[in-house]
């Protein structure tokens, strides 16, 4: 593989695995699997709610960051400079 | 002049003076400053004009209402409004801005190489946005009425006259710096009524923390007494009603979150900062400056809903007695987004689930928000910001909608299409003209709302989603697709979304040519109309894959475009 297709791999590789994790915590833990999570209390939270009014929220801020660091070291790894 | 009105004028002329004085100082002297700011912009800088481009007067007024009164099922704006960043950030906007130029379909146009593309992305852009800016145009007009007390035309023509100044004569750049000074504005009076009315309930001064607090003097959870007491009222529980159906809860959010994410006002606002890295980071700073509001939003909602029960049912069994109401409640019945209708003649007045006995004939969404510092008893100076703060989120979403809509014209109709051998400085008066052209449409649909004016924001976000998202993702995802895909898909999915809502609720929402009803039994899958963009996209994806199958793939050089908005032209080998 050339540089830049192993660039454009790890690239995809990221951004499947942060799209994972934005389904999960919203459609996921905000939507269908709302009932069963909903059992469970986070202080006065139930916790389907919780994720489905804010802590999906919360999830989506920490994942473009992330995203944008793993991206910045993928950077530096591939030596480019803009 | 009442003291509350002599503040409110005061409050709100010097946010104008603010805006005023920024768009003397940004002027735009190049086509590149009038279209993406001159590309110079600060990332945390374009999160914050970006968050304010975004949420609109729907977000800032109505969007806590919403939810006041859905509940659970209010999530769907909260999860779809935020989610569709995500996708923005990782799926179009870092490889949009790699790809360097002024406007989305210009992308369109050179990736699909082919004019025709790029007039259809013209035409679902023009559609798009111009649904969406009227709704801007009657929140400006409305929160001049009720605000400042004067006529809704008056109010309309002073707020058009603003944008007018820093739109024309500043562009991008007027309005990239505008937006940031109404960002402020904006959340600050968003925050500060929401943290009293927190302190008051709960004791706890972060809303986002007091929804999940226990009531003041007492052992209950907030969320706990306000499930209780709706359900006393004959409602269904605040935590759990859901939005018709989990399956139209989920098409509802997924359509949300990718029609944010192919809304064309937004990402142009990318192309504004200097690097692809940029981009990327850029975009989680928009969506923390939103999230400050998104997630006070639902504790706003949650106790508005609780004060106002309250009001009208201060003790158990103890209705509101119609003659002791409190001043806010006689101050928003005056506007109409209040009223009662003593049905028994007992003086009280009894809020209920059950319709024969419920005299609280109407309370409008609207109210959650803005009766809020009324109702926590807070000082004139923060109603006062409240509609200065409306106004900024109507004015700030209007501007950047009208940016996209005229970039549309100048750059990709006049310049890229008709005249392509025009001069940087007479395309820069072209887009000057066309900014005014879009801003007096704009306006005379505002003074003129057509009768389907109250469905169109879900219509937009519906549009989006079924034309621009799939073609762009595809696009950069794609080396295969190739003009007869993409155009075939564009054209499928925006037909299949504006059939279906026309079918159901009138064509252009005049009501008696619905010819399948508005009746949930004839939806789809149970799926409402404001939902259906995300099968839209699914027909534009599925139509764009059967027709590039049968046609000849892309030529080289678009390929090879593709190949650059993914990586970087200076990637080298790993040295480890």
């Amino acid at each position: 593989m050339t540089p830049a297709q192993q660039y454009w791999r790890a690239n995809l590789r990221l951004v499947a695995g942060c799209l994972v994790v934005w389904f999960i915590v919203s459609f996921g833990f905000g939507i269908i699997l709302v009932e069963p999570l909903n059992t469970i209390r986070l202080g006065g939270f139930k916790l389907g709610f919780w994720f489905a009014q804010q802590g999906s929220v919360y999830v989506f801020v920490a994942l473009i960051f992330f995203y944008a660091w793993r991206m910045h070291v993928l950077d530096r790894k591939f030596h480019v400079d803009e | 002049m009442t003291d509350l009105q002599l503040l409110t004028y005061i409050v709100v002329g010097a946010t104008f003076t603010l805006y005023i004085g920024i768009a003397i100082w940004a002027r735009a002297g190049s086509t590149k400053e009038f279209y993406i700011a001159g590309g110079g912009v600060h990332p945390i800088a374009n999160g914050m004009a970006t968050a304010a481009d975004w949420m609109s007067a729907a977000s800032f007024i109505s969007m806590a209402g919403l939810i006041a009164f859905m509940g659970y099922g209010g999530s769907v704006f909260l999860m779809g409004w935020t989610g569709g960043y995500v996708l923005l950030a990782m799926l179009l906007a870092p490889y949009l801005r790699k790809y360097g130029k002024f406007t989305v379909p210009e992308f369109i146009g050179d990736r699909f190489y082919s004019n025709a593309a790029r007039l259809v992305a013209v035409v679902c852009l023009i559609l798009a946005s111009v649904t969406y800016v009227i709704g801007q145009m009657k929140g400006i007009g409305v929160a001049f009425s009720r605000f400042l007390e004067v006529d809704y035309e008056v109010g309309l023509a002073v707020g058009m006259g603003i944008v007018f100044f820093y739109a024309v004569w500043g562009g991008m750049k007027g309005i990239t710096y505008t937006q940031i000074a109404q960002y402020c504005v904006l959340i600050f009076a968003y925050t500060i009524p929401a943290i009293f009315i927190s302190l008051n309930l709960t004791g706890m001064p972060i809303p986002q923390i007091g929804l999940g607090w226990t009531m003041t003097g007492s052992e209950t959870y907030l969320l706990d007494k306000l499930d209780l007491i709706v359900q006393d009222l004959g409602f269904s529980q605040y935590t759990t009603s859901a939005r018709l159906s989990q399956t139209n809860m989920f098409m509802y959010t997924m359509s949300l979150m990718i029609g944010t994410a192919g809304l064309p006002h937004v990402i142009i606002r990318f192309f504004t900062v200097p690097k692809v890295s940029d981009a990327r980071i850029s975009a989680g700073w928009a969506l923390v400056f939103i999230a400050i509001l998104y997630t006070t939003a639902p504790s706003v909602a949650a106790m508005a809903r609780l004060n106002l029960i309250n009001t009208m049912e201060p003790a158990a069994g103890e209705y509101m007695v119609y003659d002791e109401r409190p001043d806010w409640v006689t101050n928003w019945e005056k506007t109409g987004l209040l009223k009662f209708e003593d049905k028994d003649g007992d003086g009280r007045i009894r809020y209920s689930a059950d319709a024969a006995v419920n005299e609280v004939i109407k309370v409008d969404n609207d109210i959650m928000v803005l009766a809020n510092p009324e109702i926590a008893k807070l000082p004139n100076w923060v109603i006062a910001l409240v509609a200065a703060g409306g106004l900024a989120a109507a004015l700030s979403t209007a501007a950047g909608l009208l940016l996209a809509i005229s970039s549309a014209i100048s750059h990709d109709v006049l310049k890229g299409v008709f005249k392509p051998d025009i001069t940087e400085r007479q395309e820069l008066t072209a887009s000057r003209v066309s900014m005014a052209g879009a801003i007096l449409v704009a306006g005379y649909l505002g003074f003129n709302p057509p009768d389907f004016a109250a469905g169109t924001v879900a219509l937009a976000f519906g549009l989006a989603a079924a034309s621009m998202f799939p073609a762009l993702m595809m696009g950069i995802f794609s080396k295969r697709m190739n003009k007869e895909g993409a155009i075939a898909g564009m054209v499928a999915g925006l037909s299949v979304t504006l059939l279906y809502v026309f079918q159901h609720k009138g064509i252009m929402f005049v009501a008696d040519t619905a010819f399948l009803g508005d009746l949930p039994a004839n939806w789809f899958f149970g799926i409402e109309p404001n939902a259906f963009g995300a099968i839209g996209a699914v027909v534009n994806f599925a139509v764009a894959i059967s027709v590039c199958a049968m046609t000849s793939p892309p030529p080289d050089h678009v390929q090879q475009l593709v190949e650059t908005i993914r990586v970087p032209g200076s990637v080298q080998a790993p040295s480890d």
